[in-house]
């Protein structure tokens, strides 16, 4: 099993994503996380999605939502692109604990947003594994709960997604 | 000029050029049925349920090559279309489905008759739309004709809420544009001629693309300069003629023995418009193993789905013959085809006796003409008909492929006597024909030139095959004992009635039935126990074919 990533311009209307995302659950491919956005063209959304399959899911999951008319543009992100997750993370802290974590959230370069007198939240944007390896070192302390957003990524050079040849307007 | 909702909708369907719907009305189409009125110039044909006014679209958009329209109400009137919209999906049917929604000030609050129809149908349409401003109307419906009619084919729902029938905005007339097929790409088609030009044992299969893009000529002008033999899949029949000389008949689970013999040999399949499905491919790891397939595909997402494929093209199938055609090499004589020809003419004479249900399609294939109507519901009949009726022309045969859905068979004749103005056969069978029967009320209301063979056999032939292959004799609910007298059945609702129960009544009870312009139940009494052959089994390969009942 591999993990990739896809990026799409999808038009920016209600009931886009449920049409992606039934897609994906009636052909039984795993998704592993999805991420919405509005773009520099408001008639525009992009949507970030990791999958996880082989060579075959990623063509059939790629072909298919091409199909869709509301899918615009579609791409495959190459490795090397700029690909960042946003993790909000609450962890048990009490006054002996705090400044250990403390250190932790520095060391990650993670911001503290929030402080009470048994909790921390902190926030770090990185790549995933940079995600998982902060949540890693605090799970000794207790987290609470966390949130992730999925990831996002746009590629390197000057090449956008927009520019992409669509598949509906060769046939 | 300023016009209502359900204005705009008809004035939209006008300039589209549909001339036949098929619809039912209700609480949330009354708007449009008074529009409809009011104009007058659409012929509305009101069906008994709504799942028969879809499958008549379906059923007149596969006869003519035009987008088939159907209408109905929200709720039960939606969801009744279902079945017919997923069967159109299915087999790529071009198919506009409109249906009314309650108010916007009613929308979400589960009011009367309230259903997100789109979002029932979402995995079972191109695409759909839900219509809250009137303003959004006119594009969304031009939208969706262009939707179902290019790329490959299938069912689009617009789904129109009450209050935009009834609110008024600027109507622009406006021409559709004409749909172009863009031509292929060259470096794609010169590896597929290639391959094609090397090839020993070329086999060309066709599916239900080569219908949708009309390349019959294109076909023929192939098959003729190759000197290689033909197949089809159920939904290619009558792509090429079946009384050619290098047609084999129909391949995959119900295909000729020819067929199955002749893609185990090849060296090369030519798939035109086809998408190798299991029913088809039955096994999609070994059908093409060592050898070249070349697939001719409309839709990017059918290329290496079921069966990797050596080469593809990705287009239109008359699109990408025509660029191939001048390239490919004139073989005249080959050893390939007249080993084929030899398998068929031995598989002919091997040909097991033919049962009562066999002497009746045939024998109503040898009265009809070649451009009458063919319409199957699904089972056992179906493949009787697929392999006994021969399919001379294209958009003569209408039957649910990849659904399967028994009952669509009614339906789709009606529809089909609507779009072509011939004589229709409808062979069912009498699971199927009870399904939907109480179409035939449509049927005689229009007056229309149906011929129903209903293959009686008191079963539902087809999976007590299943049962008697898989499940050791144990008929689980498929024997039927219906008390139904279908000749009283058929008066009763203005048909005629005949019956047909021994091999004597056939050509009579036939000749004057085909030559009756209205609806006709013939009830054909066959055995219970007859086989579909040849047959392999699912996931299986095609040299387990199965022939002889007794060696399965």
């Amino acid at each position: 099993m591999n993990r990739y990533t896809i990026s799409a311009l999808v038009d920016n209307k209600s009931g886009v994503l449920t049409r992606v995302a039934a897609l994906f659950a009636r052909r039984g491919y795993n998704i592993e996380s999805l991420s919405v956005c509005t773009t520099e063209d408001p008639a525009l959304s992009r949507m970030t999605i990791v999958l996880c399959g082989d060579d075959y899911i990623l063509g059939q999951m790629m072909k298919q939502m091409d199909k869709l008319i509301d899918v615009r543009k579609i791409t495959k992100v190459e490795e090397d692109a700029v690909s960042r997750e946003l993790l909000l993370c609450k962890v048990r802290t009490d006054a002996t604990t705090r400044s250990q974590v403390l250190e932790i959230s520095q060391i990650f370069r993670a911001k503290i947003v929030d402080v009470s007198t048994e909790a921390t939240i902190m926030e770090l944007t990185g790549k995933p594994s940079k995600l998982d390896g902060f949540i890693n070192m605090l799970m000794p302390y207790g987290i609470l709960e966390l949130a992730r957003t999925g990831v996002t990524s746009i590629g390197r050079g000057a090449s956008c997604l927009r520019d992409v040849p669509d598949y509906k307007e060769q046939i | 000029m300023k016009c209502n909702g359900a204005e705009i909708l008809i004035n939209c369907l006008k300039e589209q050029g549909v001339d036949t719907i098929f619809g039912y009305p209700g609480g949330t189409v009354l708007d449009i049925y008074d529009a409809l009125y009011r104009d007058g110039t659409i012929r509305h044909v009101i069906t008994s349920h709504e799942q028969g006014a879809a499958h008549a679209a379906d059923g007149y958009a596969r006869v003519t090559g035009r987008v088939g329209v159907c209408l109905a109400t929200s709720g039960p009137g939606a969801t009744n279309l279902v079945t017919g919209i997923a069967t159109a999906f299915m087999d790529s049917v071009p198919l506009v489905a409109i249906t009314g929604n309650v108010g916007l000030n009613m929308l979400g609050r589960d009011s009367f008759q309230e259903i997100d129809i789109t979002g029932i149908t979402m995995p079972i349409t191109k695409h759909n739309f839900i219509i809250k401003d009137v303003k959004d109307l006119a594009p969304a419906i031009r939208q969706a004709f262009k939707i179902a009619n290019s790329g490959r084919k299938g069912p689009v729902l617009i789904d129109i809420l009450k209050n935009v029938q009834i609110a008024e905005t600027d109507y622009e007339p406006y021409a559709p544009e004409k749909l172009t097929k863009k031509p292929v790409q060259k470096s794609a088609v010169e590896d597929a001629v290639r391959a094609i030009n090397a090839a020993k044992k070329p086999l060309i299969m066709l599916g239900g693309g080569c219908i949708a893009s009309e390349a019959e000529e294109e076909i023929a002008s192939l098959a003729e300069k190759l000197d290689a033999p033909v197949a089809c899949t159920l939904m290619g029949l009558g792509a090429y003629p079946a009384g050619n000389a290098r047609f084999m008949g129909m391949m995959g689970m119900h295909g000729t023995a020819t067929s199955a013999r002749l893609a185990l040999e090849s060296d090369c399949i030519i798939a035109l418009g086809t998408r190798f499905s299991d029913r088809v491919a039955l096994n999609r790891d070994k059908f093409a193993a060592n050898k070249v397939v070349v697939q001719v595909e409309i839709d990017n997402a059918e290329i290496d789905k079921n069966v990797n494929v050596t080469y593809s093209v990705l287009g239109d199938v008359k699109e990408a013959l025509k660029t191939m055609l001048p390239l490919i090499e004139t073989v005249k004589d080959r050893p390939f085809m007249q080993e084929a020809a030899e398998l068929k003419k031995a598989e002919k004479a091997k040909r097991p006796n033919l049962e009562l249900g066999h002497k009746v399609i045939i024998g109503a294939s040898e009265i009809a003409k070649d451009d009458d109507i063919v319409v199957t519901d699904v089972g056992q009949h179906q493949m009787w008909t697929a392999q006994y009726y021969p399919v001379k022309k294209p958009r003569t045969f209408c039957s649910s492929g990849g659904l399967g859905t028994m009952g669509y068979g009614l339906g789709a004749a009606i529809g089909a006597a609507f779009g072509s103005h011939k004589h229709v056969i409808l062979v069912t069978g009498d699971g199927c024909f009870n399904m939907n029967l109480n179409e035939l009320s449509t049927a005689v209301t229009e007056n229309l030139p149906i011929t129903i063979l209903l293959m009686n056999n008191r079963a539902l032939g087809m999976v007590r095959q299943w049962q008697k292959l898989f499940y050791n004799n144990r008929f689980s609910q498929t024997d039927i004992r219906k008390k139904t007298d279908y000749v009283k059945f058929a008066e009763s609702f203005g048909a005629k009635g005949m019956k047909i129960e021994k091999e004597e009544d056939i050509m009579p009870v036939l000749k004057e039935a085909l030559s009756t312009p209205s609806p006709v139940v013939v009830d054909c009494r066959i055995s219970n126990d007859e086989n579909v052959l040849p047959m392999i089994r699912p996931g299986a390969t095609y040299d387990t074919i199965i022939t002889d009942w007794e060696d399965r």
